[in-house]
């Protein structure tokens, strides 16, 4: 409802925001976001936050730009180096808050900054310098774009591959969530955990494999970023982490756990999408940016919240 | 049920409400304009140009460089659309979204050229003519462009290391206020060759200027040889100054960019001197290279980027330059 109500918003006030090659365009930023806000939002219906995701996309990049040009490795061993780094740190994060039963804020909270710290020192320690580059000179990269840069050509549109992937992720993490025991366990896990383990959930290991999943997901975005802008600042990804968190609520996570979806998620991360590339569209001042944007995401949130009030009054 | 229905029907009311104040700020820009903002870009022979930079919103520097490229756009008779975004990724996004408008031209600043290349040639190839500004200007011709326009980082820092070696400065403290900035690396790395060496970097956080001026305090008691401290950014060079007072310091501050504060402080002899880029032409000189071009297949530089800096502003010119800083344009 709010994503059909932002898309009127800017489709009636600009002719390319309509056009398949401006659909390309807002598709594109969203993409990204998507994939890391389904894979948030299954963490928040366990109950939990990552605040070091933002930050994995970065480490997880680089990790991939550090292991294929100053180790001089196919670009594919990168990518699955920089996949068993997330995994390894998504384990970290899921077994420190399921050992310490302290707030998952408060441990991603230590885990986002040492990455970030680790991000910067190491990318100096391997280059001398902040970026990492070349990313395309390595072996396999022509094979690693066609997976994860290429673009489609549909209706005239040049359609990035992540949109499809995005799609994909998307109808995955709903199938896990309404069709499979995982999917009940996530629900149960974020709506009281005690519960959920009284009636035999494997609540603990729920929550390892969900940070898991956020991290996966970030090392998905990750590799998108590196192999597509073949080189990367060690600053990326700082700051995304509040971005995903919000694309998840305006799909109806609740903050508390327990409750929200994957296409929720899913349309939270469009709205951002249109929204960010629809205000230059409209040629705004830039300096108002934010402000749209949070004004946009109020609307949002709000006309999703009337919309679902009224469809639960309805039927009583 | 009628309240939230009501509620509902303002929701959805709102942006349009919105949408009809920002077509008529939309005309006022546009002198002469093209008759709102529906149609975009192109329309009856005004000429429409696109400028997409890497600064963040409400950056001083960027500023001046948004400054100039309107009253560029206000001489000439052009549209000018400013956007921003400091990440490469949706900086490279902006570059799509003015190619898909179809604009006339476009400027953009490349601190990650890698990240932009993508982009960059779409435009390009869309037949858009693009002129690059700021950072970036060896990769200018490779990607297509028809000018650069900038100060490259590493001949700035080189101007400003000499001018230190001149002033007699032996081990300088060169103060990175963003993690991860490429440009400011290069900065460093260009003072140490300007001035031969001895150069030590210490990392600070812009948004945190006290905690900045207590880590530059602590780095000149810690190493009292430190001669002089070399700021790579306006605000950064004032907590400079209170921070070699309140380190009993007396290592010169000199700085990149001006602002109020940095004039002030050359006048009152706290700090050396400030490297100015001149950024005001950096927005200017693109949108008049753009047109030269669009109407008259001119280009401008000759393959070799057109340099705005390095200027050193010191007492003996700064007076002349303190208005000009104030009004925005220096």
């Amino acid at each position: 409802m709010g994503a059909i109500a932002v898309f009127s918003f800017f489709a009636v006030q600009s002719e390319v925001f309509r056009s398949p090659r401006g659909i390309a365009n807002w598709l594109d930023p969203a993409s990204t976001l998507g994939i890391m806000a389904v894979g948030v939002a299954l963490l928040m219906i366990g109950g939990h936050f990552d605040l070091s995701a933002g930050v994995m996309t970065g480490t997880t990049a680089l990790t991939v730009g550090i292991v294929a040009v100053e180790f001089r490795q196919n670009l594919w061993v990168a990518i699955g180096v920089a996949l068993v780094v997330a995994l390894a740190i998504g384990f970290f994060n899921g077994w420190l808050v399921t050992r310490t039963k302290l707030p998952s804020f408060i441990i991603t909270l230590g885990t986002f900054l040492m990455l970030q710290g680790l991000n910067l020192g190491l990318t100096k320690l391997f280059t001398d310098t902040v970026t990492v580059g070349g990313i395309d000179d390595v072996p396999g990269y022509t094979a690693a774009e066609w997976v994860f840069a290429s673009r489609l050509e549909i209706l005239g549109a040049p359609i990035r591959v992540a949109v499809l992937w995005w799609l994909l992720f998307t109808a995955l993490a709903t199938w896990v969530l309404l069709r499979t025991r995982f999917g009940n366990w996530i629900f149960a896990t974020g709506g009281d955990e005690v519960a959920a383990r009284n009636v035999g959930v494997p609540a603990r290991r729920t929550t390892i494999a969900l940070f898991m999943t956020t991290a996966a997901a970030a090392w998905f975005v990750g590799t998108t970023l590196a192999v597509r802008l073949t080189s990367v600042q060690a600053n990326t990804g700082i700051g995304q982490e509040l971005i995903y968190i919000v694309a998840a609520v305006i799909g109806g996570c609740l903050l508390t756990g327990g409750f929200g979806s994957a296409v929720g998620a899913a349309l939270g991360a469009l709205i951002f999408g249109m929204t960010q590339l629809g205000i230059p569209y409209l040629r705004w001042d830039a300096d108002w940016f934010y402000f749209f944007l949070g004004a946009m995401l109020l609307l949002a949130v709000l006309a999703n919240r009337l919309v679902r009030r009224s469809a639960e009054a309805a039927p009583r | 049920m009628a309240a939230p229905k009501r509620l509902l029907a303002l929701a959805l009311a709102a942006p349009l409400l919105l949408s009809a104040c920002t077509t008529d700020s939309a005309g006022d820009g546009g002198d002469g304009g093209s008759g709102g903002s529906g149609g975009g870009a192109g329309a009856e022979g005004d000429l429409v140009f696109s400028v997409v930079t890497h600064g963040s919103a409400g950056d001083a520097f960027w500023d001046v460089v948004q400054n100039g490229a309107e009253a560029a756009g206000e001489d000439l008779g052009i549209d000018v659309d400013y956007q921003s975004d400091g990440d490469p990724q949706r900086q490279a996004q902006l570059i799509d979204a003015a190619v898909n408008q179809d604009v006339d031209g476009i400027v953009v600043s490349m601190a990650n050229p890698d990240a932009l290349q993508g982009s960059i040639e779409d435009a390009v190839e869309a037949g858009i003519p693009v002129v690059t500004i700021n950072s970036g200007g060896g990769r200018s011709t490779e990607f297509g462009a028809i000018g650069h326009v900038g100060q490259d980082e590493a001949i700035a820092g080189q101007g400003a290391g000499r001018r230190l070696a001149e002033d007699g400065a032996q081990n300088v403290l060169c103060v990175i206020h963003e993690a991860g900035n490429i440009g400011l690396e290069q900065r460093c790395a260009g003072a140490a060759e300007g001035l031969g060496g001895g150069i030590s970097t210490v990392q600070v956080d812009i948004n945190d200027l006290p905690g900045a001026q207590s880590t530059i305090a602590s780095q000149l008691q810690t190493d009292p040889s430190i001669d002089a401290v070399l700021a790579l950014n306006s605000a950064v060079a004032a907590v400079a100054v209170d921070a070699a007072q309140d380190a009993g310091s007396d290592a010169q501050v000199a700085t990149f960019d001006l602002n109020a504060d940095v004039i002030s402080g050359i006048q009152a002899g706290d700090i050396a001197f400030a490297v100015d880029q001149q950024q005001f032409e950096q927005g200017y000189l693109p949108v008049v290279m753009l047109k030269l071009y669009v109407e008259n297949l001119n280009t401008v530089g000759g393959g070799q980027p057109v340099l705005t800096g390095p200027a050193i502003v010191d007492a003996e010119n700064v007076d002349e330059i303190a208005d000009l800083a104030t009004a925005g344009t220096r």
